[in-house]
């Protein structure tokens, strides 16, 4: 069973470090297996993560059997892990320097680094080193150009990998590996740096003390964002790190965020669900925009919401699933035959196949997020406002359409019932938006389409059999997607048809404290089975909340949260058996869907706790 | 064979031209992997780390070098009293080999971020030096250079008699 294959460590062994435009993971072993860059859908210069043998790392580790405690560094995304070993401790420091942008005038900054700090703090440690880059997902593997004290040169495509290091390193005899082994004290301390530079000459960093400078700036530039969070309730480590996580994932020059910095990682292993997620999604973008300004992030939240319209307006009104960091849509989907993919689980696919998919409900999460946009900053420009008409003109001609739907199944189209209600849910904002005069649509004829939308949903959305909502008209199976009707507002969370698909998706598809999408035997396109999904299990918490049964979401909140890694990461499911992760790694609608739930149940406390004093005489 | 009198403002004008081709060139070769030689950068980062600045100082420089190396080449031009473009192409090989041979590695002696050749970067030195005939940058880098400027020579060499006598 290749899920034992010893080569390749759990999902959950990893941490994630970046720099807001490329990430890297990193494993407990001290180990980079995967880093691609200059950007996150950029071919990988390290993918040990995908492939064992060929994929490539970046490895400081200490020589003998080690233990491994790892955190990061307060609020910040700072790797610190720990190695313990029966001759002292090993500290290494992780990080890819950003800083705040007047220092990037003072003094000449690579275009992107990563920066690893080694120091002894107990006894005597021998510490290994061995930096193989396997550029273009592994395809290339050119010799180390070693330029003595300017360091280790690697010159492929126009761009250049630049290694130095304070452990005095050797290039093999193959000389495309470079390996270093140092004995180092307690008190010694030793930086190495990897950068990369293209199309100009290299930027060469510098270790020692300037080094030290950096990481500071870097934990600096971290805390001060991270200061910037509003949310001070009950879940603040776990909403903090979420937010950390998704800033790291921001594409910072456009605003995008990417779904996860991985491609590839095994939904089951050994099966075919395997995608690449380092693309934007539309799907969730009104839930994402909410996250960012209840944390009080403005500048991401206007950032992210000028990306998602300056995306999707070169094709608008036609909306695609997913764009890339630069909002481009030709993302043809490769296999890359020659990698083995993670726990020998083929295909490593890069591109996504289902860019192309009609997704009806995106046009409903695109609207709410330009309505929450709206609702905080109480401006349109006038061409915002003429693509959201031609947005809302496009779901009236469009939404009798059947579509692949939320879930981007590859079993054909249906007519699912979430995006007929996501159908409804534009409308009804743009109408919305209308009365409030930030847009003018033609009122009488949306009434008429929602009206109509509504009536289908209501008439074949809705199983009367089951008693609840179900995944596709006339169908009988159910979809944790439809636990977004109350949060778009298509159907209050206390409506009886709303409380018996709680009901009925609670009884189907909950297992141990977690959620799966949809019943296991349903027809995706694919045999195999996945695990539950993260990002569902805190939209049923929030359902819990809307219910007003509270302790109940506090309760699964905090089970929900136990199933992080103990970096208080989440991949994009969870065998719910083992705790295992599955999927794409870190995954950013997890970590929205978390932030949300966090606030969905701190604000219906606060509304609890106003009624209850409200009720108390005075 | 044309008889000429050096006019400064065909010079000027063609030169012009003629950098920006070098300088498109350049660029293409740069965005298609095949160098990272980059003399906006390189140019523009005497006088600022900020990287986006360095390329828009070092663009309007390397445009104003370009028109003022028109004029040299429009000096030759008049002092042989005769203008074609092999002749400029053939000044051209002359202009990229001496700024491969000689001037890139004088270059991390007079740029104040370059990092020397014999020592490792400081604070204020952290560029990658070129190295011979600028090699650091890619393989390809001399052959594309020296290219770059046998067009720039060519277009001196074809338009600048177009635009009639001068002094001489």
């Amino acid at each position: 069973m290749p899920a034992t294959d010893a080569r390749y460590a759990p999902v959950e062994d990893y941490a994630v470090i970046g720099d807001c435009a490329s990430a890297a993971l990193v494993g407990m072993d001290g180990a980079i297996d995967w880093l691609c860059w200059p950007h996150f859908d950029s071919p990988s210069v390290f993918a040990a993560l995908l492939d064992a043998e060929r994929g490539g790392r970046f490895q400081v580790r200490p020589k003998r059997a080690f233990s491994v405690e790892r955190r990061y560094m307060g609020d910040t995304n700072v790797l610190e892990t720990t190695f313990t070993t029966d001759t002292g401790v090993l500290r290494l420091t992780d990080l890819m320097p950003v800083a705040a942008p007047e220092a990037y005038r003072r003094e000449l900054w690579p275009a992107h680094e990563v920066l690893r700090r080694v120091e002894c703090v107990e006894g005597t440690v021998t510490v290994q080193v061995v930096c193989e880059p396997r550029v273009e997902y592994a395809q290339l593997a050119p010799s180390f150009d070693d330029r003595g004290k300017h360091g280790f040169f690697y010159n492929y495509d126009g761009a250049v990998l630049v290694v130095r290091s304070e452990v005095p390193l050797t290039a093999s005899s193959g000389q495309n590996v470079l390996h270093g082994e140092q004995t180092l004290r307690a008190g010694d301390r030793r930086f190495l740096s990897l950068t990369y530079d293209d199309e100009a000459p290299a930027v060469l960093p510098l270790l020692g003390d300037h080094a030290q400078r950096k990481l500071a700036r870097t934990i600096n530039y971290w805390r001060d964002w991270a200061g910037q969070c509003e949310y001070e309730g009950p879940y603040r480590d776990a909403v903090m790190r979420s937010a950390l996580t998704l800033k790291l994932m921001t594409f910072a020059p456009s605003g995008a965020i990417v779904a996860a910095p991985t491609t590839s990682l095994p939904e089951a292993i050994g099966g075919e669900r395997n995608w690449d997620y380092r693309y934007c999604w539309l799907r969730d973008a009104a839930l994402t925009l909410r996250a960012l300004y209840e944390l009080g992030y403005e500048d991401e939240g206007r950032a992210f919401f000028s990306w998602l319209l300056h995306t999707t307006r070169p094709t608008a009104p036609t909306l695609h699933v997913m764009y890339d960091v630069h909002g481009n849509t030709h993302l043809t989907e490769r296999t890359l035959s020659h990698l083995e993919g993670y726990r020998q689980s083929p295909p490593v696919r890069v591109g996504n196949g289902a860019h192309d998919q009609l997704q009806l409900d995106t046009y409903g999460e695109l609207i709410s997020a330009a309505y929450e946009f709206v609702q905080r900053e109480h401006a349109l420009d006038d061409w915002h406002r003429r693509l959201l008409v031609s947005l809302g003109n496009e779901v009236c001609a469009r939404w009798e359409e059947p579509d692949e739907g939320i879930w981007e199944v590859r079993s054909g189209r249906h007519h699912h019932t979430f995006s007929k209600a996501m159908c409804w849910v534009a409308l009804e904002r743009l109408l919305a938006l209308h009365a409030e005069g930030y847009v003018t649509v033609p009122a009488d004829r949306y009434r008429t389409e929602a009206a109509r939308i509504r009536a289908a949903v209501e008439a074949h959305g809705y199983n009367e059999e089951r008693e609840s909502y179900v995944a596709t008209f006339g169908g009988d199976r159910l979809d944790a997607s439809l636990l977004l009707l109350p949060t778009y507002g298509y159907e209050a969370a206390t409506s009886p048809r709303m409380q018996s698909t709680f009901a009925r998706i609670h009884e189907e598809l909950a297992q141990n404290g977690l959620l799966h999408r949809y019943p296991p035997d349903t027809d995706d396109g694919f045999t195999s089975e996945e695990g539950a999904f993260g990002l569902c299990s805190f939209w049923d918490e929030e359902m819990f909340a809307r219910l007003g049964r509270l302790d109940e979401a506090r309760e699964k909140l905090g089970e929900t949260i136990a199933y992080a890694n103990d970096l208080g990461l989440f991949a994009e499911e969870i065998d719910p058996e083992t705790g295992t992760f599955l999927g794409n790694f870190p995954q950013a609608f997890t970590h929205v869907g978390l932030i949300n739930a966090a606030i969905t149940i701190s604000k219906a406390e606060e509304e609890a706790m106003a009624l209850y004093e409200h009720s108390v005489p005075q | 064979m044309t008889l000429l009198a050096l006019n400064t403002g065909s010079a000027l004008l063609w030169g012009l031209f003629a950098t920006g081709m070098l300088t498109l060139m350049m660029s293409a070769s740069q965005g298609l992997g095949w160098s990272r030689m980059s003399f906006p950068y390189m140019i523009g980062s005497m006088f600022t780390s900020h990287r986006g600045r360095a390329m828009g100082i070092g663009f309007v420089v390397h445009l104003a070098l370009g028109m003022s190396f028109a004029l040299l080449y429009a000096l030759v031009f008049e002092s042989w009293q005769w203008a074609t473009w092999w002749l400029g192409g053939g000044l051209g090989i002359f202009h990229g080999l001496f700024l491969l041979a000689v001037l890139m590695p004088m270059l991390p002696d007079l740029h104040p971020r370059m990092a020397s050749m014999h020592h490792g970067p400081t604070p204020t030195r952290q560029l990658e030096p070129p190295g011979f005939l600028a090699l650091n940058y890619g393989r390809s880098t001399p052959v594309l250079t020296v290219v770059g400027h046998i067009v720039y020579g060519i277009l001196l060499g074809l338009f600048y008699p177009l635009g009639g006598g001068g002094l001489l």
